[in-house]
């Protein structure tokens, strides 16, 4: 589904009202400069290595802003933008690449779990998340975040099955960015298309525009309402790009052409709702600058924070393996 | 108030699992089978009447599923008691035993900790087919963030159930099939006792020589020792119960009074818990030792077939023939 057209224009009625598509602006035009500022610190050498999601943006941003607070998100490796459009620091969020620390924020103060690099093993972790919810007579909804390649992991068919047969409220949102590092989609799936892969469990799968924002908030505020309403869990694949490598230690050019990338330019999720708002007199260059302004305070204190240098303490790798740490933890950890 | 029954080690699983959801609402169970079957072994028996379908439930037949989804529900304020329903079948759950439940809490710096027990019969000895008979305490045990228990008794299989429910940390919770049936005058304090986890216990006192044991193996040294005594030779007999975490202190104060140790263990003897055991108390105990500690175990070579399965498990005979074999003639 599309709402809004890569020319602009709405293509069909029942938009996200004038604020929301506003806050969505602003959200994209932050992830959009958190993407850029987190993969120039790579080439500084202060992140080991980034996933970017440099053209997703509108997948990350809408993720996030269809929650409420006691809400849970799970996000792969790729979902920094979006897990800092919960709430979380991103100087936080980007501990693992950092290298400072595993997981560098608290997971309970934004309902944020942490980023998880083995492929779709969240996903149960987030149908479990929301059976306990259901079970406590919660009305927690859980985002549960996934990629294209993620799909043919065993634990992305566990989960749907049991999110399915619990009635789990969970959404589980499928980023389809063509490429899974370089395999394309075609070697990943014979299915016409990742939303069918619901129909074997039971579970309602829509498909959407991801570099629409628009369309993207609209269906996901409706898989949430669903799930919340008890209807179980949804299935939602958007079509968006990753617009630049894997990360930066990969070198995209040996398996997509040039072209193929530049007719996603086209497609920019920001390019094309800030030429909606335009169009529409809601959006003046003035207010422009004003987001831009915010967006660029957030990267600066991003990229101080990543710069500054606080030395981990290795008594904590012995620390919090255990709840109290072993006997032989105890005497390695005054050994190292 | 405070109990005695004689109970089967089954029962005393399934007694405190019911006492434990009894005490604690946030106690649930689910697996495979576990529902109104009451499990394959009837551990689970009669809980989902009892308790309700929200508190013990069946579930789809997927390992990883079962286990990914008590890491979410535990972190998310429930204390989840899975079951696996025979130790390889187990496997498919790896990934999500090493990689989550064990590092989760490491992982966010004790922000996020998974009170959780995955539940394993485990071992031979029963005439299983293949892939119901395996020893994997290994791969748990040598993975960081897992707690690993295996009790050889009735008394011990309550209390251990009972801790491991009540642990912040996640425990892998190994129950030796071919003891389910063995019975024992069981007290029942309706709560948890004195810590279990992490202590060994010496089971037979003795002089001459000391055999190490857990799980499955503890009836098999407890007889060696009783075979010794007529022959002359009085051998002390260490039920380990917890292999994570390890209790040097009474492993080794138990080999230095003897200065003669044999390690007993049904799991293959290659890169296993029993060569950990030797390496730590050769390290620990040298000067103490009057011989090369022995291992006596299962032999390295994928579990038998149920015919042949007597020549692989340790028995009595090679427990004594190692002992014969603490270079008796030095001394």
């Amino acid at each position: 589904m599309t709402l809004i057209g890569v020319d602009g224009r709405a293509v069909r009625d029942a938009l996200p009202d004038d604020a929301a598509l506003m806050r969505a602006l602003q959200g994209l035009i932050t992830a959009r400069r958190l993407n850029e500022q987190a993969y120039a610190l790579v080439r500084q050498g202060r992140l080991a290595v980034y996933p970017s999601s440099h053209g997703q943006e509108a997948c990350q941003v809408a993720a996030a802003q269809v929650l409420d607070d006691g809400d849970w998100l799970f996000p792969t490796y790729r979902d920094t933008a979006a897990i800092a459009e919960r709430g979380v620091d991103p100087v936080e969020a980007l501990s693992l690449l950092k290298g400072d620390w595993h997981c560098g924020y608290d997971p309970y103060e934004h309902k944020v779990a942490p980023h998880t690099t083995p492929l779709a093993t969240q996903l149960p972790h987030a149908v479990g998340v929301a059976h306990a919810a259901r079970l406590k007579g919660e009305p927690t909804v859980v985002m549960a975040l996934c990629g294209d390649g993620g799909t043919s992991e065993g634990d992305f068919h566990e989960a749907l099955n049991f999110a399915a047969v619990l009635k789990a409220p969970v959404v589980f949102f499928l980023q389809n960015n063509e490429y899974a590092i370089s395999v394309p989609l075609s070697r990943q799936t014979a299915a016409p298309s990742l939303a069918h892969k619901g129909i074997g469990y039971g579970i309602k799968g829509e498909r959407v525009d991801g570099n629409d924002v628009a369309a993207v908030l609209a269906v996901l505020k409706d898989a949430v309402d669903r799930a919340r309403a008890g209807e179980g869990p949804q299935l939602v694949e958007a079509h968006t790009y990753r617009m630049q490598a894997h990360t930066n230690a990969d070198d995209a050019t040996r398996y997509r052409t040039d072209d193929e990338v530049a007719a996603w330019v086209d497609r920019d999720p920001i390019v094309r709702l800030e030429k909606h708002l335009r169009d529409r007199d809601l959006l003046t260059d003035s207010l422009l600058s004003e987001m831009r302004e915010a967006a660029e305070k957030k990267a600066a204190s991003m990229r101080d924070g990543i710069n500054r240098d606080i030395a981990p303490n290795p008594s904590d790798l012995f620390a919090y393996v255990y709840a109290t740490p072993t006997t032989q933890l105890q005497e390695q950890g005054a050994q190292a | 108030m405070t109990v005695h029954e004689k109970l089967s080690m089954g029962q005393a699983l399934n007694r405190a699992l019911r006492d434990a959801m009894a005490a604690d609402p946030s106690v649930v169970v689910f697996g495979e089978d576990v529902g109104p079957l009451g499990g394959v072994f009837r551990i689970t028996d009669g809980l989902t009447a009892e308790f309700g379908e929200d508190r013990c439930f069946d579930t789809p037949l997927a390992e990883s599923g079962i286990v990914g989804v008590a890491v979410g529900m535990a972190m998310n304020g429930m204390r989840p008691v899975v079951e696996m329903q025979f130790d390889a079948f187990a496997y498919p759950a790896f990934e999500q035993i090493v990689s989550h439940v064990a590092k989760m809490r490491n992982r966010t710096r004790g922000k996020v900790s998974l009170p959780m027990v995955i539940r394993v019969p485990y071992a031979g000895g029963i005439g299983g087919v293949e892939h119901h008979c395996d020893s994997s305490e290994a791969y748990y045990a040598h993975t960081p963030g897992l707690h690993v228990v295996a009790p050889a008794t009735p008394s011990d299989a309550y209390d251990l159930l009972r801790e491991a429910i009540a642990s912040p940390d996640p425990v892998v919770f190994l129950e030796p099939k071919k003891l389910y049936w063995s019975k024992e005058e069981v007290e029942l304090s309706g709560r948890p006792r004195a810590s279990a986890i992490g202590r060994a216990v010496v089971r037979r006192e003795g002089t001459d020589a000391t055999l190490i044991a857990y799980g499955p193996s503890v009836p098999v040294a407890l007889e060696a020792a009783e075979v010794a005594d007529r022959e002359g030779r009085s051998l002390q007999v260490v039920d380990l119960r917890s292999i994570v975490p390890f209790d040097d202190e009474t492993v080794c104060a138990a080999v230095r009074s003897t200065g003669r140790a044999v390690v007993v263990a049904e799991a293959s003897g290659f890169a296993s818990v029993s060569s950990e055991i030797a390496a730590r108390v050769t390290e620990r105990c040298f000067h103490s030792l009057a011989a090369p500690i022995r291992r006596v175990t299962g032999y390295d070579i994928p579990y038998p077939p149920p015919k042949l399965e007597h020549i692989h498990l340790p028995n009595v005979e090679r427990v004594l023939e190692a002992v014969d074999d603490l270079q008796w003639e030095d001394s």
